[in-house]
């Protein structure tokens, strides 16, 4: 393979200049209809098979997986070559590549830990969008307490059978893989030490998913359950046992804290730019709304929060500015940030006006509808992976050290 | 807003040694009794401190080589600021900082050869800025008249910070319909100019200063004045920021510290979540202030400040004045009984809140001036 050291700055601008070239030739026109933002918003087999077609086309391209392993149908190149391709299509606002879990959680975890025969089996499927990945780690009544899995997989011979449900399955009912989380051992000692990690066929019999109709109206996930599910012992990641250190190391590629996820959008972000550039044309009262000191006021107090929260990043690069409380800013992130977005996106809608009533499908919303979805949709994030409420007890208990409840 | 937003924050070594520093002088110098005994003090301060911060060549610290300095940018001087405010440590250290900035941004050679090397051995200067409450005038009824060779001041200052220890003030006047920065030294001052203010925060001091009948020479008026007056407020407005960013983390430390030991109905009223929650608010709060200060701190610099600069220094004040308000605010209520006592400590956050708030602009101010860059 050739090292990152050796390639030329012009090589790369080179590269840069061919991905602006290929995105300005490829992106897909107007769907007519609104494209999701996350990977969480897969609602329907139109969204779905358009978000197939573009996937497979960067893939094609060369601009998918590129530094993936040649003999699974990714690139063997440096990753800086990724990243300059992933940098351009974010700022060129292309769809997402929409096969997350496997583009950036089962696939690494495969190609780090995985065997010949799992490299060979999934891996080329994940990047071409041919083979669909969902997730079951989360179940009914648990919410992101993983400890507390219940589904049970038991040995049979050859095969091992799975009995439980999940929910919050992204992609449920679309999928052809699951990565699975399973109690192998209901004795263990330690409660984590009883799960296992599968790589289970979503396609096995006994397994049905029901599609949750999320606020917005529209679907993404599903609940999924298993009645006593046949799957091969082969499916099984690792050993018996390891399973919450490989969900472990799996959370790892999720949260970007280690490197390996294929490339692609996975999210589409809306910042302030893109809030005033609604804001614009209104009016209010008779005159602009941009001219109202109050609005005016509003609109500054999310800018000042949204540089706090984006220079946080650099700050927490310096040691010596974080001393103090170390692990302040990266325990508050997730809250910081999914709560400056619910409110900013909220804020949004109260600026269309009498617009603000209209919903996606109505011709007249303001950008189809995005905003109302994109508010409601937020809540996926102030709630999903700890609720905002337990960040705070988080933050409260491990920074600042005040007591539990 | 279509501008792309700069993001950088960085802190050489040397700064970090100087915050490491900072740090250990404020808290050895500036326990809260030693706070408490300087309350009701005259000069509110202890010129033994001072004498050490000058000894350390903090007053220095930013001005040029050849006039007794250290040669670094004023943002060296925000980690400095900001444990002072982390202690509560009262000095002359932000009036003489924000005099010698606008001297040696302003002044003639000159001018600086007189004053620079004086203010690096501990000379006091402050500015004499309000003619009323509000921050954001552009006008001014002090005027400056030509009186033969030389010139005549008529006019009041409000609020002069640290008026009764100042060697000099740099007053802003109006010459004709210019704005001028004029340096009045004290002994020029008629008998009972200065009538000191009672404060709301007692660990500063400050006093209305009447410059009627004093004469000036033409020396005494700074070269370019008028035209580094902005860059002057702005450079007042971060340090502020960081003395207030500095004291909603004492601030937060005093309520960490209560909600963690006082029980109520059998538990640890840290416990609670109504209690928890707002106090992980302040920590954020404070958080996104400190972050703000220090990239204000990065692109400050020593010349002319940038529209990036403007908006950074701006931003930390708005949000820091906010995140102390805030913090002041319930560190009283989260202290219960104790919180309305003068005896509680919080006493001296929210007060220090309040004075704060409108130096050099209150939150509103600024956030005005910056929708003004940002989305127009």
């Amino acid at each position: 393979m050739i090292e990152q050291q050796d390639i030329g700055n012009g090589e790369l601008s080179d590269f840069r200049k061919g991905v602006v070239d290929w995105i300005k030739h490829n992106t897909p026109a107007d769907p007519g209809f609104l494209l999701p933002q996350t990977f969480m918003e897969v609602g329907s087999e139109q969204v779905l098979s358009f978000l197939r077609e573009w996937q497979h086309k960067v893939w094609s391209a060369g601009y998918l997986g590129m530094a993936w392993p040649k003999e699974y149908g990714g690139g063997g190149m440096p990753r800086i070559f990724q990243q300059i391709a992933d940098e351009e299509m974010k700022k060129a606002r292309v769809p997402i590549c929409f096969n997350v879990i496997g583009l950036g959680w089962a696939g690494p975890l495969i190609i780090d830990t995985g065997t010949d025969f799992e490299k060979e089996t999934y891996l080329k499927g994940i990047l071409s969008g041919e083979d669909i990945w969902c997730q079951g780690f989360s179940e009914p009544n648990h919410g992101s307490d993983l400890g507390s899995i219940q589904t049970r997989a038991e040995r049979d011979d050859n095969e091992y059978i799975i009995n439980g449900s999940k929910i919050w399955t992204t992609m449920g009912n679309y999928a052809k893989y699951m990565i699975l989380l399973a109690r192998t051992d209901s004795q263990a000692e330690r409660r984590y030490n009883g799960l296992s990690f599968f790589l289970a066929p979503m396609g096995a019999k006994g397994i049905t998913t029901s599609p949750i109709q999320k606020l917005t109206g529209d679907y993404g996930f599903t609940e999924t359950f298993f009645d006593d599910v046949r799957i091969p012992a082969s499916c099984l990641m690792g050993e018996e046992g390891h399973g919450w250190r490989i969900a472990m190391q799996t959370l790892q590629y999720e949260r970007g804290a280690e490197a390996g996820a294929a490339g692609g959008v996975a999210i589409l972000s809306t910042v302030m730019n893109d809030l005033l550039r609604i804001a614009k044309d209104v009016q209010r009262d008779g005159e602009p709304l941009m001219q109202d000191p109050v609005t005016r006021d509003n609109l500054v107090k999310f800018l000042i929060e949204e540089q706090a929260l984006y220079l946080a990043e650099n700050r927490v690069k310096i040691p010596a500015l974080c001393a103090d409380y170390p692990n302040s800013v990266a325990l508050s992130t997730k809250l910081r940030g999914t709560e400056f977005f619910r409110r900013m996106r909220q804020y949004a809608l109260t600026l269309q006006g009498a617009s603000s009533a209209l919903y996606v499908g109505d011709e007249d919303a303001v950008e189809g509808g995005f905003w109302q979805r994109a508010y409601m949709n937020n809540f996926s994030t102030t709630i999903g992976g700890g609720t905002s409420q337990i960040q705070a007890n988080i933050i409260g208990e491990h920074v600042l050290g005040l007591p539990k409840d | 807003m279509t501008r792309t937003a700069n993001l950088s924050i960085e802190f050489s070594d040397e700064q970090a040694m100087i915050l490491a520093s900072a740090k250990d002088f404020c808290r050895d110098k500036s326990d809260i009794n030693a706070v408490r005994a300087l309350l009701k003090s005259d000069t509110g301060f202890n010129s033994d401190v001072w004498n050490e911060m000058i000894a350390l060549g903090w007053t220095g610290l930013c001005l040029p080589e050849q006039h007794g300095g250290s040669e670094m940018d004023i943002g060296a001087t925000i980690p400095l600021v900001e444990s002072m405010g982390r202690h509560l440590l009262s000095t002359p250290f932000i009036s003489s900082t924000i005099a010698a900035q606008a001297i040696m941004r302003g002044g003639s050679e000159e001018q600086q050869a007189k004053w620079l090397p004086a203010l690096a051995e501990g000379a006091i200067g402050t500015m004499a800025l309000l003619d009323n409450e509000d921050w954001g005038a552009t006008d001014t009824s002090c005027l400056l008249s030509t009186e033969g060779n030389n010139f005549a001041l008529q006019g009041k200052k409000l609020l002069v910070n640290d008026a009764a220890v100042a060697d000099f003030f740099v007053v802003l006047t109006k010459y004709q319909d210019s704005i001028a920065l004029v340096i009045v030294e004290a002994t020029q001052l008629a008998k009972n100019a200065i009538s000191n203010r009672t404060l709301v925060d007692e660990t500063k001091r400050a006093a209305n200063v009447d410059f009627t009948g004093v004469t000036i020479e033409s020396a005494a008026i700074l070269a370019e004045g008028a035209e580094i007056l902005p860059d002057v407020r702005l450079i007042g407005a971060l340090l502020i920021a960081a003395e207030a960013t500095g004291c909603a983390a004492a601030a937060l430390d005093t309520v960490v510290d209560y909600l963690t030991t006082r029980k109520q109905f059998g538990r640890l009223i840290g416990s609670y979540q109504s209690l928890k929650h707002p106090t992980v608010e302040i920590l954020i709060q404070m958080d996104s202030a400190r972050t703000l200060i220090y990239h204000a701190a990065t692109l400050i610099g020593d010349g002319k400040l940038s529209e990036d600069t403007e908006i950074a220094c701006r931003m930390a004040k708005a949000q820091a004045a906010e995140a102390l308000s805030f913090a002041g605010d319930r560190a009283v209520q989260f202290h219960g009984g104790m919180g309305f006592t003068y005896d509680c400590d919080a006493m001296l956050y929210i007060r220090r809140a309040q004075w704060s708030q409108h130096q050099y602009g209150d939150p509103q101010h600024h956030r005005k001036l910056l929708a003004c860059l940002l989305l127009d």
